[in-house]
């Protein structure tokens, strides 16, 4: 019964039509999974130190999150609702366990860098998040741009976060030493008129800072999305 | 004064709101409040008592940092010139000029710094938010500069202060709203982002790293004494130290150090002047050299270490532990605010100080650490504090 109703609603949508654009972009910016709905803040604090770990993370996390989310929307119709937090589980997991292995096998270095956190990456609250609160609801094809807009946010906001934090505590952007060396005795760049890297920045804390100030100017500039108090 | 009283009278109708200055009406109206009165007073049922207003209680402070300041300029002039001869018996009082003014060439540029980058961000936020500027950062800018050790690069300075203002003080809402010591936010802040330029033996004393004279270390009493802890101590045992840092000296303040806070006494003259006017709190201050002091006899008692051993006066005297418990443990907006908090407050902070300093040889130094982690447990103390007090009474109204 419910399948016909749906058969006869369903109109017949583009692939990228204006709603579907809408899921694509919407939370790169105004509906960003970190600075506005402030999911995912452990593993942005831990893998952000350098911008190629950054990187790969974001990469991770959109594939589980896209893919995810399709397969979710796909089962939604036939799953018992009782046992839909374990089957979602299972599809993160699965899709979590695929990524680790790829990593390993071509990326072996990174890999070890990311360590646990890849892994970890089944308790990120934006994948259980999106999985709940999109794909349990809607048709695959949207749930799919979905997963991928939710894990572009998260990745853009890991690379921001990154690029900060590998400039100006290692002076190199993915492993390039942009700002000259900084071997005693031979210093090149800027390390010769007297700057040193900032130590600080590489601690966690000042992740969690600079992913303060980054909401604190998204809210500033987008009044909208300050909370009454 | 009536001369310049006219020019700003004349001036004011550019900055009122609508004209053309407008925008500026911060830095007009902070200029005019700090030469003559401000124009709101109070005019009717007054519930403050005395006319003191946050302008001058920040003044007092101020006035009670001057000894530390210019003690700070000689020590750091002396310390100076034994780097550049390497020679650290030098007699403490000959050539007092000389010394003076190469103790103002280091620390005056330390001082301009703090200043121009605080007050330029405090003013930005303020033409930002629309209010005149705030005193709050008069008293920062003049202590951040007296917790850096001389030899500290000033764009270091300059980073420190602008990081300490927004995220130790502007994003929580400005003057008054800050919830860690906005000074002690900037010493942290150097202190884990550039340990080389803050700690070890090369910063203390300005010119060491370049001295010619080999075997010379500009080390610190603390660092000193940290070497107990590890397997290759400066001093065979702790006469050696004592006789190297007698307590006069100490106390006195003719050790290496940051520039402002070597010397208990001029320390102790400023703590005079705080209490005078009422701008410190006693209660702070006694407790927090009352914790030093146990945690100190403590580890006298349990001993089998020199640095367990040395005499525990010997900590009030040494190190920023004065400075510490007189002008930052006393901030009046990140300290405790209940009278029994304020006790509990200081001799915890005074007690963690010194635990740091001696167990921790990482951190010579544990009276920024120890008064950081204060500021943020006053708001719980406060807590218990009230909600004993309330307790109390509730007993009181059953049992009646």
């Amino acid at each position: 019964m419910s399948e016909n109703l749906a058969k006869i609603k369903a109109p017949s949508e583009s692939l990228f039509s204006k709603k579907n654009r809408k899921l694509l972009i919407e939370p790169l910016t105004n509906n960003n999974p970190v600075t506005v709905q402030v999911l995912g803040i452990c593993s942005a604090l831990a893998i952000t130190v350098k911008m190629d770990t950054a990187l790969v993370m974001g990469l991770s996390v959109i594939f589980v999150t896209a893919a995810g989310n399709y397969v979710i929307s796909a089962l939604r119709n036939i799953m018992p609702p009782r046992i839909r937090i374990i089957v979602q589980l299972v599809v993160a997991a699965a899709l979590v366990i695929i990524v680790n292995e790829i990593l390993k096998a071509y990326l072996p270095d990174i890999s070890e860098q990311l360590s646990v956190f890849v892994g970890l990456i089944i308790t990120n609250c934006i994948i259980m998040g999106r999985f709940e609160a999109y794909a349990m609801a809607n048709k695959p094809w949207p749930s799919f741009l979905d997963g991928i807009g939710n894990g572009a946010g998260y990745a853009i906001l890991l690379l921001i976060v990154a690029f900060v934090r590998e400039l100006l505590g290692s002076g190199s952007l993915f492993g390039v030493k942009i700002l000259g060396s900084a071997v005693p005795g031979e210093e090149t760049g800027l390390y010769t008129m007297g700057y040193v890297n900032n130590n600080l920045i590489i601690l966690p804390p000042m992740a969690l800072i600079i992913v303060g100030i980054i909401i604190w100017v998204q809210r500033a500039k987008n009044t909208s999305l300050q909370e009454e108090n | 004064m009536k001369f310049l009283e006219n020019i700003l009278h004349k001036m004011e109708p550019n900055f009122v709101k609508g004209a053309k200055y407008e925008k500026w009406n911060p830095l007009f109206e902070t200029i005019a409040t700090f030469a003559f009165t401000p124009k709101q007073v109070t005019t009717k049922g007054a519930h403050i008592r005395d006319g003191v207003d946050l302008k001058r209680t920040m003044m007092m402070v101020i006035i009670a940092l001057i000894p530390c300041l210019l003690f700070g300029i000689y020590n750091t002039g002396h310390w100076q010139m034994v780097a550049e001869l390497g020679n650290r018996n030098l007699p403490y009082w000959e050539n007092g000029l000389d010394k003076f003014w190469n103790g103002s060439l280091i620390v005056l540029p330390l001082i301009v710094v703090s200043y121009g980058v605080g007050l330029g961000i405090e003013f930005i936020f303020g033409m930002l938010r629309g209010h005149s500027l705030h005193e709050g950062f008069l008293v920062s800018g003049m202590l951040i500069p007296l917790t850096m050790p001389a030899d500290v690069p000033l764009w270091m300075v300059g980073v420190a202060t602008a990081f300490a203002v927004i995220i130790g003080k502007e994003i929580f809402g400005g003057t008054g709203m800050n919830i860690i010591n906005v000074a002690l936010t900037a010493r942290a802040f150097l202190f884990f982002a550039y340990p080389t330029s803050m700690s070890g033996d090369k910063v203390w004393m300005a010119g060491t790293e370049t001295t010619k004279v080999d075997g010379f270390t500009g080390s610190t009493a603390l660092g000193d004494l940290a070497t107990f802890m590890s397997d290759k101590p400066v001093f065979q045992n702790l006469n050696g130290f004592t006789s190297e840092y007698s307590l006069s000296e100490s106390f006195i303040g003719m050790i290496p150090g940051s520039v402002g806070e070597t010397s208990t006494f001029a320390c102790l003259i400023g703590a005079g002047i705080l209490l005078i006017t009422g701008v410190g709190s006693l209660r702070i201050m006694a407790s927090f050299f009352v914790g030093g002091l146990a945690m100190g006899l403590l580890l006298n008692l349990m001993g089998g270490n020199p640095y367990f051993e040395l005499p525990a006066v010997y900590h009030l005297v040494i190190g920023s532990f004065a400075f510490g418990a007189i002008f930052m443990a006393t901030d009046p907006v990140s300290a405790a605010q209940t009278a029994k908090g304020k006790l509990v407050y200081g001799f915890l902070g005074g007690l963690l100080a010194i635990l740091i300093r001696v167990l921790n040889p990482a951190y010579p130094e544990g009276v920024m650490l120890a008064i950081l982690f204060m500021n943020i447990s006053a708001p719980l103390i406060d807590y218990y504090v009230i909600q004993g007090n309330i307790n109390r009474r509730l007993k009181r109204i059953k049992t009646a």
